[in-house]
């Protein structure tokens, strides 16, 4: 990776694993919970957290010497209600019926403690080349947790794999039931823990 | 630090900035988000009518045009269920108590089935659907949901397939020909009652207030179907 030098590249990598914002900084927990029943809905929400979150750094760390100190998170906030309406609107006119299913779980990207955060601890002090890869970095490694949570979730709530039948007719024949509990939110919640105490074997992280 | 005036000068080129870019954006997304909306509606008619595609395949924008074009007869009845000219994208149904929008289901000249549009609060929000009744005038055929704010998982199952399902076949109209509705009883209804379906557990309020708004639409649409009913039409 000569190409970027060691910090950018950490500001890309380290929020897919490392530092990951759902599975070590738990953020953004009620959106991944939500928008995780099916693959088709946790990668469109995927792709719009990682489009307003990159976008979102970058125009706040082009602007970042501008904005008065007094009312920045309020300048933050306006910047990233406008990107999360406009991908609302979006969404609206060429998926309508994904945004149905999203229904309010777009908008509540405005809330996302992962965008705001991001801007307010990353993009107000470095620059826009960087900010945008942290932003890259940090949806990304959102989705990536969203949608391993989805996979199961469909999976085994629904025997479908991006909406294709993978369970062979003849379980079913055989007495193969799907597992109802994966469908509602206490299924993710199980997934998701899952997937927390999997990472930190592998990273070695330890609550204090 | 910046002065006061620099924080007012700069919030405000912000906002105009952020809002002039807002709408410019609704403006050129407008039209088709409109095209979608109507789709959806369409696609709504057609599902309360029992017209659904195949669980395996799904109906793009044109097969929906299509199909409502073929099936679907529409047009907006006065409040005595006369037939006028109205185009029935004009009304508001919600607001309209006088023109009445019907949506027809013809097969080969022969009436399969009537959908009428019904809307009216639940706990949190206005329910928008579609209800669909046999050419008896006296039987559900179906009830479709296509807009609600209702909890999920609780108010929110009025648009899941196995609450609607229950619909089908009930009866609105009692043996003396009153209107009397379909009760959604809390818990599971008797099943040997053609006037209830089984409520939502923990939705109370949303399938009471579905339970009165049905009735109130119905009772608008009741001169049309008591002429059904009596052989007019």
């Amino acid at each position: 990776m000569s190409v970027l030098d060691k910090k950018s590249k950490d500001a890309l990598t380290d929020p897919l694993m490392k530092n990951n914002p759902i599975s070590l900084q738990v953020l953004g927990i009620c959106s991944a919970l939500a928008v995780t029943v099916q693959l088709n809905t946790a990668v469109v929400m995927t792709l719009a957290v990682v489009s307003v979150l990159s976008v979102s750094n970058t125009l706040i760390s082009i602007i970042r010497n501008m904005i008065p100190g007094k009312v920045r998170i309020i300048v933050q906030l306006s910047v990233i209600a406008s990107l999360v309406i406009l991908t609302d609107q979006i969404l609206q006119a060429y998926m309508y019926d994904i945004s149905k299913q999203l229904s309010v779980f777009v908008a509540l990207i405005i809330t996302n403690c992962i965008v705001m955060g991001r801007a307010e601890a990353f993009a107000m002090q470095n620059t826009p080349g960087k900010s945008f890869l942290d932003g890259l970095g940090n949806g990304l490694g959102y989705g990536g947790i969203l949608i391993s949570v989805a996979f199961f979730r469909e999976l085994l709530g629904s025997g479908t794999v991006y909406g294709f039948s993978v369970i062979p007719d003849s379980f079913y024949a055989a007495g193969y039931q799907n597992m109802g509990l994966m469908v509602l939110s206490p299924g993710a919640f199980i997934i998701l823990g899952l997937i927390v105490w999997g990472q930190r074997i592998v990273s070695g992280v330890k609550e204090e | 630090m910046h002065s006061n005036s620099y924080t007012i000068i700069f919030t405000s080129i912000v906002t105009i900035i952020l809002g002039s870019f807002l709408s410019i954006a609704n403006g050129t997304l407008k039209e088709r988000q409109e095209i979608n909306v109507e789709n959806d509606s369409k696609k709504n008619i057609l599902s309360s009518l029992g017209h659904r595609p195949q669980p395996e395949s799904s109906w793009t924008s044109d097969d929906i045009k299509r199909i409502f074009a073929q099936k679907i007869d529409a047009y907006v009845l006065n409040a005595k269920g006369d037939h006028t000219d109205i185009d029935p994208k004009s009304i508001d149904t919600e607001a309209d108590k006088e023109n009445l929008p019907i949506y027809v289901d013809k097969e080969n000249g022969e009436v399969r089935g009537y959908a009428i549009p019904i809307s009216g609060k639940g706990l949190w929000s206005t329910l928008y659907g579609y209800f669909a009744i046999e050419p008896d005038g006296i039987t559900a055929k179906g009830i479709t949901f296509y807009a609600h704010k209702e909890t999920p998982g609780l108010g929110g199952e009025v648009e899941k397939p196995w609450f609607q399902k229950n619909f089908v076949g009930k009866r609105f109209i009692d043996e003396k020909g009153n209107l009397v509705g379909i009760k959604v009883i809390k818990g599971k209804a008797n099943p040997d009652s053609p006037y209830e379906v089984d409520g939502i557990s923990g939705a109370t309020i949303t399938s009471k207030g579905l339970e009165s708004f049905l009735v109130e639409d119905l009772e608008k649409y009741e001169p049309f179907f008591q002429k059904i009913r009596n052989g007019d039409i």
